[in-house]
C-alpha cells in the first residue's frame, strides 16, 4: 500500500498546492476537495495504477485521507 | 393541507397525541396512516401513485436483497472447493442479475415522473417544432396534474433503490416500512431528500421519546412559521406585482425584485424545511439539515453545497459520480490524453461534460419549462468559468493582496511594511467574505429572473431593462403619464410603494432580514435554540412568546394577502 501513498499525496497536492504535502485528514469533510477534484483523483489513479474505482466506492470516508484512498486502491487491485 | 393552516395544526396536534399514546412498535403504522392521511388532502390521483412508487421500491429492494443473501450463502457454503477467480465470477454474475432487476426499477420510478412531469412538455416542444416545419396539425395537451411532492419522493425512492444495490444498505421486508419511508409526511411538501440509511433507525424503530423533542421540534417550527408569514409572504406581494408587469416593472423594479425575491426565496424555503425538521422532531425522527447558512458562501459552487445539500448530493453521488466514473467517461478521457490538449485540458473537459449533464437534469427536476433548463445550465457556466478562473485569481491577489503591519526596528523607529498574505489568510479574512459573499448573492439573484418570470424572452427583456432604464435616468415611454419613473429614483420617490406593499411592510421585511442575519451569525458558533435552552426559562419563555406574537401580529394573512403554497412544493 505505502508504494500507492506517495503517488496519491502527489496527486493531492497538485490540486491543492496550499496544502504543504497531501497527508492529512478530513479532505472531504473538512471542504478541502470538492467533486471535481475527487473525479480528478480518480482519473489519475486509473491512469497511474490501472484501478478503476466504481460509484458505489465513492464516500467521504474514502476520499477524507491520501491513507484511505490508497487502502481503496489497494483493496481494488489485490482485493 | 397547507403547513401554515390551522388545519395542519390540528393535524399535527391530533397526530402527536395518538402517536405518543400508541405502544412504540405501533408507532411507524400510525405514522403511515398520518402520512396517507396528510396526503389523501392531495386527491386521490396523488395516493394511487405514492401507492405504486412504494409497491416497485418494496418489490426491487426486496428482490435484489434476496440475491445478495442467496450469493452470499452460496460462497459461504463452497467457500473451500471455489477458486478466488471462481469466486470472483460468480459476484460479478450476480451483480448484473441485480442491475437488472435495479434498471427494471428506475424505469419504473422515474418513467412515472416522467411522465406525469415532462409530457406536456415534451408536447410542446414537439408542436414547436411541427410549426417550423410547417406542419398544421397538433398534439393534444394531456394536462396531467402533477402530484404533490413526486419530485421529492421518487428522487428519495430512486436513492433507497440504488443504496440497496451498492449493498450500502440492508433493506426493510415489510412493505408498511417501505411506504413509510417514501411518505413520510413532513417530507412530502418540499422535502428534503432523505436517505433510508439516515433516517430507518427513527422511523422505523422508533424508541421512546426524549422530553426535549416537543420542544425543540415546536420551537423550530414557529421559527418556520416566522420566516414564512412575516417575511415570504410579504415579500412575495411585491415579487408578483413586478414580474406581473414586466412591462411597466421595469429598470429599478427589477432591481428590487430580485432583492425581495432572494429574500422571499431564502425564508419560503429554509422556513418550510424548519417546519418540516420541526415536525420531525417531535415524533422523535432526526431529518437531515438542508441549508448551512448558503447566503454566506463565497462562490456559486459553494452555495451549491450549502443550498438544498439533500438534492446537491443527491445528483453528487447518483449522477454525477457514476456518470463520471463511468466506462464511456473514462474511454473520452482517455482519448482526450492522447489528443494534442494540453493535460489539465484533457482532465478537465469530462469531469465538465458530466457537471453539464447535471446541471441540466438539475434545471429539468426543477421544472419542465426551457427557463429551468437555462437556469441550470447558466449555473454550470458560472461554476465551470470560476474553476478555470482559480489561477488567474491566485495570481492576481498573490500580487495585490498585502497586509501592512507596523513594526520598530532596531534604531526603535517604527516601520510600515507590506506583508503578501496567503491564499488561506486572505479567504478568512472578514472584508473579503462580504464581498465574496454579496458577490455570490448578486450573481444567483440574476440567474434566478429566469425562474422569477418563468419566461426566458421576458428575463432577457427585463434584465436589459436594469441597464437600460437605470442609466438613462428611467422614465420609458407612457410612464411619464401614471408618473412611475424606472430610473434609481424610483427608490427614493415613492415609486415601490405601489408594489402592494406600504412603508410599514418594507421596515418589517428589514428588521425580518436582519433577524435572519443575525441568527445566522450566531449560528455559526454552534445550535441557536440549544443556546436558547441554556438560558433560563422565564427568558426562554418571553422569547418564544415574542415570537409568537411577532407571528400573529406581523404575518402577511387575511385580506391583501395571498397565503401561499410554498415555492419548493411546485417542484
Amino acid at each position: 500500500m505505502e508504494e500507492y501513498l506517495d503517488t496519491i499525496k502527489q496527486i493531492i497536492t497538485d490540486l491543492h498546492p496550499e496544502l504543504d504535502d497531501g497527508d492529512r485528514d478530513g479532505l472531504v469533510t473538512d471542504g478541502i476537495l470538492d467533486s471535481y477534484d475527487i473525479i480528478t483523483i480518480i482519473t489519475q489513479i486509473a491512469d497511474e495504477f490501472d484501478a478503476v474505482i466504481t460509484a458505489d466506492r465513492i464516500t467521504p470516508e474514502t476520499f477524507d485521507s491520501a491513507q484511505s484512498i490508497a487502502e481503496l486502491v489497494d483493496e481494488i487491485l489485490n482485493g | 393541507m397547507l403547513f401554515t393552516s390551522y388545519a395542519f395544526i390540528g393535524f399535527l396536534c391530533a397526530g402527536l397525541i395518538l402517536y405518543r399514546l400508541a405502544p412504540v412498535k405501533v408507532r411507524p403504522y400510525i405514522l403511515l396512516a398520518l402520512s396517507y392521511y396528510f396526503y389523501a388532502h392531495a386527491g386521490l390521483w396523488c395516493v394511487i401513485l405514492i401507492v405504486s412508487t412504494s409497491i416497485v421500491a418494496y418489490v426491487v429492494t426486496v428482490r435484489m436483497d434476496n440475491m445478495t443473501r442467496a450469493r452470499k450463502e452460496f460462497i459461504n457454503a463452497n467457500k473451500e472447493s471455489l477458486s478466488r477467480e471462481e469466486i470472483k465470477d460468480y459476484k460479478a454474475k450476480d451483480k448484473k442479475r441485480r442491475k437488472l432487476v435495479l434498471v427494471c426499477g428506475l424505469i419504473l420510478t422515474l418513467g412515472l415522473l416522467t411522465v406525469v412531469k415532462y409530457t406536456d412538455f415534451t408536447i410542446a416542444n414537439i408542436n414547436s417544432l411541427l410549426d417550423l416545419v410547417g406542419c398544421d396539425s397538433k398534439l393534444g395537451f394531456l394536462n396531467i396534474i402533477m402530484p404533490m411532492g413526486i419530485s421529492f419522493y421518487i428522487f428519495g425512492t430512486v436513492g433507497y433503490m440504488i443504496d440497496v444495490y451498492r449493498e450500502a444498505v440492508q433493506p426493510t421486508h415489510n412493505p408498511f416500512h417501505t411506504a413509510l419511508f417514501i411518505s413520510f409526511f413532513p417530507q412530502l411538501v418540499q422535502g428534503p431528500i432523505s436517505r433510508y440509511g439516515d433516517i430507518k433507525d427513527d422511523l422505523l424503530s422508533p424508541k421512546p421519546l426524549k422530553s426535549d423533542s416537543l420542544k425543540l421540534g415546536a420551537m423550530r417550527i414557529l421559527w418556520g412559521f416566522a420566516k414564512k408569514l412575516i417575511i415570504a409572504d410579504r415579500a412575495l406581494v411585491a415579487v408578483k406585482a413586478i414580474t406581473g408587469d414586466p412591462g411597466t416593472c421595469s429598470g429599478a423594479y427589477v432591481v428590487a425584485g430580485m432583492a425581495l425575491y432572494a429574500l422571499e426565496l431564502y425564508a419560503d424555503f429554509t422556513g418550510g424545511i424548519d417546519i418540516t425538521i420541526g415536525a420531525a422532531q417531535m415524533f422523535g425522527i432526526g431529518v437531515k439539515e438542508n441549508f448551512v447558512r448558503p447566503y454566506f458562501s463565497k462562490n456559486v459552487a459553494e452555495y451549491w453545497r450549502r443550498w438544498h445539500i439533500t438534492m446537491g448530493t443527491w445528483f453528487a453521488d447518483y449522477v454525477f459520480y457514476p456518470l463520471s466514473s463511468s466506462r464511456f467517461m473514462r474511454k473520452v478521457s482517455g482519448t482526450l490524453k492522447k489528443s494534442k490538449l494540453p493535460r489539465r485540458a484533457a482532465q478537465r473537459i469530462p469531469v465538465y461534460i458530466t457537471s453539464a449533464v447535471v446541471w441540466f437534469a438539475t434545471g429539468l427536476w426543477h421544472g419542465a419549462s426551457w427557463n429551468f433548463i437555462l437556469w441550470g445550465m447558466l449555473n454550470f457556466a458560472v461554476i465551470m468559468i470560476s474553476q478555470e478562473l482559480e489561477p488567474l485569481y491566485a495570481k492576481f491577489h498573490s500580487r495585490f493582496d498585502r497586509r501592512i503591519t507596523c513594526r520598530r526596528g532596531e534604531d526603535k523607529k517604527l516601520r510600515m511594511r507590506f506583508e503578501k498574505l496567503s491564499l488561506q489568510e486572505r479567504m478568512s479574512r472578514a472584508p473579503y467574505k462580504a464581498f465574496a459573499a454579496t458577490r455570490t448573492i448578486i450573481i444567483l439573484s440574476c440567474l434566478r429572473m429566469l425562474d422569477c418570470y418563468g419566461n426566458v424572452g421576458i428575463t432577457f427583456k427585463a434584465f436589459g431593462s436594469i441597464f437600460t432604464s437605470i442609466f438613462s435616468g428611467g422614465t420609458p415611454s407612457g410612464d411619464a403619464v401614471s408618473g412611475i419613473t424606472t430610473g434609481f429614483s424610483a427608490f427614493f420617490d415613492g415609486s415601490m410603494m405601489t408594489l402592494g406593499l406600504t412603508g410599514y411592510d418594507y421596515l418589517i421585511l428589514l428588521v425580518g432580514m436582519l433577524t435572519l442575519f443575525a441568527v445566522s451569525m450566531i449560528q455559526r458558533k454552534g445550535s441557536v435554540r440549544e443556546r436558547l435552552f441554556a438560558l433560563p426559562f422565564a427568558v426562554r419563555a418571553a422569547l418564544m412568546i415574542a415570537l409568537f406574537t411577532a407571528v400573529i401580529l406581523f404575518g402577511a394573512y387575511g385580506p391583501g394577502y395571498d397565503v401561499g403554497q410554498f415555492i419548493y412544493n411546485r417542484f
